[in-house]
This record gives C-alpha cells, structure tokens and sequence, in this order.
C-alpha cells in the first residue's frame, strides 16, 4: 500500500479532476491519495467523482486558501 | 442469452445529453459517460473565479449528471488536440468563434475511440435535430457520423426515429419504437420528458457551455492572435481571457486587470510570468501587462492601474510595478480620467 501526493494546486476544475483520475489509474486498490487543491469546485467534484467510481472519501480539510482530499483507492 | 450491450454516451452536463443516456439506460444497456474538456468549457473556472460566485454551490455538471444516472463518467483532457478544430475548422465558424460543426465531430471521433479501445458497441449523444443552426440540422448530423468515422454506430436517441435506422436499432439492441422525434428549437419535449423520468434538476436547459459561442471572449481571442499576429494559443492564454477587464492602449500591449477579489486572487498566479502592477496608497486591482512595453507605455498602465483604483480620482496615486525579471520600483502618477481611455482600448 502506498500514500501518494497529487498536487493541482492552483488549477481549476475539472482540471484536478481529470488528474485525480489519471493518478488513480497508476494506484493500486488500498492505496491512499492526498490532493492538495485552491479550487472550492475540488470539495464537490472530487467526492462526486469517488462515488462514482466506487473510491473511498476518507478526509475532506479545507483552510484559507488550501484544500486537502485523501481518498483511498478501490480495485 | 443476449449478450448486454454497451453504450458510450457524449455527456455534456445539460439536459439533452442526460435524457440521452437515460433513454438508452432504461432499454438496459450498460452506458458509460464521456466528457471532454476542451480548455474553452464555461464551468468550472468561471463558478471559482469571481468572489460573488463563490457562495454559489459549485459542481461539474457532467459529474453530476453521470451520478444522477448512475454511471461512470470519464473526464478526458483534449486541450492540446481540440487546439486543430479552433484553428483550422474545416467547415468554418458558427457566429463567433465556435467550429460547433467541427467541434461535433471531433468529440464523436474521441468517443469513437474510447468505445474501440474499451470494447463498446455504440455511441450516443443527445443531439436533437433543428436545435442548433451549424451542427445540428439534419443535413450536417450525417457528417458527423461521417466525418468522426463513427457511421451508423452513432445513435441520437432524442430523434432518432427522423432518421435512418442505426445499426443499434437494426440488430435490436435497441428498441427503435422507444425512441423519440424531438425536432426543433423548443425544450418543451425534452421538459416532458425531464418530468416522466422523474428528472426536476438539471442544468443548462438550453445547452451551451462554451466560451467560444460567446461574443466578448472571441472578440478577445481574434485581438490575441492579430496582436501575436499568430493564430496559436496555450492553455494559460485562453484561461486569462476568461478573467479580467482586457484593454489595450497599444498594438503591442495590452493589460488585464481584475475586477474583484477573486479574479485578483487568480491573477496572482500567473503574475511571475507578466510585468504587473498593484496600487499601493489605495484599493486597487493586481493588473497584468501582456506585451512589450518601454518606460512610457509602463507608466500609461500604471496610470490604468490607478484608474481602476479606490485612488482613481486622487492627484497622486503610488504604483508599485514589478518586472519578469524580479526588479521592482514604484511610480507615482496621476490617473487616466474615464475621458482619457477610449472605448477601442477595451476588448
């Protein structure tokens, strides 16, 4: 099981969706995935897009400026 | 037993596109999503920027129709490809900068590939014939299932009983007689069809979600390009002409300037890369300089900084100005009157 970091911060949705999702097809199922987001848009769309497709929403932490999403990936 | 088939269906995020796939999803096909992002997408970008959006509830309405449907949806970046269809549309230009027919059959194309590749059977979109003047008439929808190569493997389910009967309907993997006739430019069939599935939030009822169908952004993206006098862009050039007020006082400059706390917020990440200014006695906006600029033309977009400053009717107002190289200084000047900007300066 590996923990990774994506970083898109800065980036505007669906940006940090689509690399979300281009990261997570590198992963394995357990494997656990912190992004670092700026884009409010980040705290619907990528819980949006782990539902989806069956991923796990482990932690949403939102400060001033700076959004992290772990999720854990599911086969 | 028959085999289920599987379709791929083009997901906009609007109405049509998501009674497609629910027409499709109710004769028990599997259907996926597919979604393109093309840099030029009105979503997203635009609800983050602006401060007075960012209490709206924000989400990725292709996201969220693909969760209403239950399907997986795919998000597949076409920035660098998408940039041959803006360019060098074969079939031209619809009233703006929109290559809407080309625009068409480059997604079926993409679509078309993804099905090959993930061993699908059929494509649908939810183009409904007569709703828009360049790509959906009944004379260009064939070359679209022409030109992207997706032939009779492309089904438009909202009107596919005014055309020819498409492979998913010869074979039957499709009922035809469960398909529709919708025709034209009203939305009171596809809301009649919103209402019998049930459907009573979506989004965009009338389509459209992209920046180039609009006036204002085109106008800014043909100053671009005669300015750089190329017609090319990267993914930073089409993303600032969404943001800001864009004047430009000289051919070979121009200046972007924000007009609120959030797109000052989103400027300040690109301001490394661009001669900017920020007034410092007063409020003021971050304003980028796009260009090359001697020491007057320097001094003419500190006084437009001024302008659009708390300080704009002050004798003096600081400017501090900082280069690409890192050098900064700071000039005091007086700001243009609203008289001394012409209105050909604004894009």
């Amino acid at each position: 099981m590996t923990h990774e970091v994506l970083d898109v911060r800065g980036q505007l949705c669906p940006i940090p969706v689509i690399r979300t999702q281009n990261k997570v097809k590198t992963l394995q199922g357990g494997d656990i995935l912190d992004i670092l987001c700026t884009d409010p848009g980040t705290l619907s769309d990528i819980p949006a897009w782990c539902r989806i497709h069956g991923h796990k929403l482990i932690n949403t932490q939102q400060g001033d400026d700076e959004i992290t999403i772990t999720i854990e990936v599911t086969d | 037993m028959n085999q289920q088939r599987k379709a791929i269906a083009l997901i906009s995020g609007g109405l049509d596109s998501m009674l497609a796939a629910k027409v499709i999803l109710e004769q028990g096909v599997h259907v996926e999503g597919i979604n393109f992002y093309t840099g030029f997408c009105v979503e997203g970008h635009t609800h983050a920027i602006r401060e007075r959006d960012r209490r709206r509830p924000k989400r990725n309405n292709a996201l969220w129709v693909a969760e209403q449907l239950g399907i997986k949806l795919a998000i597949i970046d076409v920035i660098d490809e998408y940039k041959e269809v803006v360019l060098n549309p074969k079939h031209g230009y619809g009233v703006n900068m929109n290559p809407c027919l080309d625009c068409k059959g480059f997604m079926v194309k993409k679509a078309l590939q993804w099905m090959q590749a993930n061993s699908f059977d059929f494509i649908i979109t939810g183009e409904v014939v007569g709703q828009r003047p360049m790509s959906q008439r009944s004379n260009t929808m064939p070359i679209v299932a022409k030109e992207s190569g997706a032939g009779d493997r492309l089904l438009r389910p909202l009107c596919a009983k005014l055309m020819p009967p498409t492979l998913p309907e010869r074979e039957a993997w499709v009922t035809r007689a469960h398909l529709h006739e919708f025709n034209g430019r009203s939305r009171k069939p596809q809301m009649a069809l919103a209402e019998q599935f049930g459907i009573t939030n979506y989004a965009q009822p009338a389509g459209g979600c992209c920046f180039l169908t609009n006036e204002s952004y085109s106008q800014k993206l043909a100053d671009l390009w005669q300015a750089r006098k190329t017609r090319d862009y990267e993914l930073d050039d089409i993303m600032l002409l969404k943001v800001g007020r864009h004047l430009r006082p000289r051919p070979h400059f121009k200046i972007i300037v924000g007009r609120e706390a959030g797109e000052n917020k989103y400027l300040e990440g690109y301001r490394h890369q661009f001669t900017h200014f920020r007034t410092v006695n007063y409020t003021g906006p971050l304003v980028l300089l796009d260009g090359k600029a001697d020491e007057n033309d320097v001094e003419l977009a500190a006084r437009l900084t001024a302008r659009f400053s708390q300080g704009k009717n002050s004798e003096s107002v600081h400017v501090l100005v900082e280069e690409k190289s890192g050098t900064s200084y700071t000039l005091d000047v007086r700001p243009l009157h609203q008289d001394e900007i012409p209105k050909e300066w604004y894009i």
